[in-house]
């Protein structure tokens, strides 16, 4: 099922999907080709790691933005509440080796190496608009995989209603962790059946290639009908839990940030409009976009949440 | 109207270095991926530095006891008025390219613009009662028009903090000025207040 294109979209920003397909196919044979008549060997390790991943479903067909915007521009308080310097700083952390504890209502809990992780879960690209809560938006082509294959490997039992993602804690190289701009680590979560939505991908790369490490390398979540805060970056922790997590921008400001944090036009933040969405890398010259309700995937996820208040739990 | 000497012609045209700074970084696409906003930013930075520089003037004549900065505290006002202007301009032009019941729609659930329109009518009242027709029209009530300053200065630096949602360091930092040049006043008013108590007569203290 590919997401129907919203007439909120202008004509330009939309990349025909067999145009895309083949731009993409003719850029990686490219690449493929230099390579190869080049350095037979070892300069195959010079092309993008990830450019064989097949492009998945769901996958929206949007221009994704420049690499330089999504890489340049981050909130990532682990390092910087500044969304450049954070870009800088993020480069100390070593992403491998790398383990992910998992833990809580399951019968498989465990250590795991998240190479084998990978292993096990086909990677694929998924084109999905990202929206902050801070009113900007950008389409981001992810690699990754469903959430859902994942967890179903830790055969969650019937209490687990909840799923709890932890970051790392290290303030020796995530030195924004120094200071109390949030409580550390960063936890976020999702509802069961929201964190098992074929929407819903665990991220260990964009454009082709290993995500930067100011994106949330070597692993992080990407739930694009939800704000950006809720893709918790460099995840160390899943737990299955019963209760519902305690999400750390909800403890930072429980009216502010709510646990669901659906992308909703009509439910603004108490201080600014959350209607329209500036859109990253438009230019000067380029007025804002209206925002949609659940970032343009309601058609895929409002069933979530069929007879709740979205006021109420925004 | 307005004499220039070689100093104030300097500083004139400085004062019009960071439009043309802007206008450069727009040309040359230097702003980044979100460039309204740094558009935003950096034209309310500048409105900003520029209500800091008109209140360090009355401090600077203090310390120094030269008095011939007077003028420069209006120009300085003249130019906040100029990039805050420039500020609500692209907020109106570029992020909605005039269309009103947009605008209506985003001050109604953005409490922190509602800060901002508050600093720039207060700025706009204080430049349209620049000319020296009007100081004198207005005689004393000019004076307590003008203390208004300091409420723009609040409003503005509470709409810069009501924005953002952890990186506080540039609101706090203006706070921070703002507090010290209203401080040096209150610390040169309670000195002089004492020190003409000193000077009365001794029946009378």
């Amino acid at each position: 099922m590919i997401i129907k294109t919203k007439a909120t979209i202008p004509e330009r920003e939309i990349t025909d999907q067999r145009i895309f397909t083949a731009r993409r196919a003719i850029i990686k044979a490219a690449a493929g080709a230099a390579a190869l008549s080049f350095l037979p060997g070892e300069s195959l390790a010079e092309a993008k790691k990830y450019a064989n991943v097949p492009l998945g479903p769901y996958s929206a067909d949007l221009k994704p933005n420049d690499f330089e915007d999504v890489a340049g521009y981050t909130n990532y308080y682990e390092f910087s509440t500044n969304k450049t310097d954070s870009s800088v700083l993020a480069q100390k952390l070593t992403t491998r080796p790398w383990t992910i504890t998992v833990e809580g209502e399951c019968e498989k809990p465990g250590i795991f190496d998240l190479d084998d992780i990978l292993k096990n879960n086909p990677l694929e690209q998924r084109i999905y608009r990202f929206r902050c809560v801070e009113a900007w938006s950008m389409v981001v082509p992810w690699i990754g995989f469903p959430l859902a294959g994942l967890l179903k490997q830790f055969n969650p039992t019937s209490k687990a209603r909840f799923v709890e993602f932890t970051t790392l804690y290290n303030p020796f190289v995530m030195v924004g962790q120094k200071s109390k701009v949030l409580e550390w680590p960063y936890i976020e979560g999702l509802r069961i059946d929201e964190a098992m939505h074929p929407l819903t991908l665990m991220a260990t790369g964009m454009y082709d290639d290993e995500l930067p490490k100011q994106n949330g390398a070597p692993l992080r979540l990407i739930v694009p009908w939800k704000y950006g805060f809720k893709s918790i970056k460099a995840i160390v922790k899943i737990k299955f839990q019963e209760n519902m997590p305690q999400t750390a921008w909800n403890k930072s400001a429980s009216h502010e940030y709510g646990f669901y944090a659906n992308v909703n036009p009509s439910v603004p933040h108490p201080r600014w409009s959350q209607s329209r969405e500036r859109v990253l890398g438009a230019g000067v010259f380029t007025p804002k976009r209206a925002t949609e309700l659940f970032n343009g995937y309601g058609s895929e996820v409002a069933s979530l949440y069929a007879g709740m208040d979205l006021k109420n739990n925004f | 109207m307005v004499k220039f000497n070689k100093l104030k012609l300097g500083i004139f045209i400085a004062c019009w270095l960071p439009l043309l700074w802007l206008l450069l970084d727009i040309i040359l696409d230097n702003l980044g991926g979100n460039a309204v906003q740094a558009v935003h930013i950096r034209l309310g930075d500048w409105s900003l530095r520029f209500l800091c520089m008109v209140l360090a003037i009355t401090p600077i004549q203090t310390m120094t006891n030269w008095r011939g900065m007077a003028e420069y505290r209006r120009m300085f006002g003249l130019f906040t008025f100029f990039y805050a202007t420039l500020h609500l301009l692209a907020y109106l032009v570029l992020d909605h390219f005039l269309v009103w019941p947009i605008i209506a729609t985003d001050i109604l659930e953005s409490s922190y613009i509602w800060f901002g329109i508050a600093a720039y009518l207060i700025v706009l009242a204080l430049a349209v009662t620049t000319p020296k027709w009007v100081i004198k029209l207005m005689g004393k009530d000019w004076k307590k028009l003008h203390r208004f300053i300091y409420l723009a200065a609040g409003a503005a630096i509470m709409h810069y903090f009501w924005q953002l949602k952890g990186n506080l360091a540039e609101p706090l930092f203006y706070l921070l000025v703002i507090i010290l040049l209203l401080g040096f006043r209150v610390l040169v008013s309670f000195k002089n207040r004492v020190v003409s108590r000193l000077m009365l007569p001794k029946g009378r203290r």
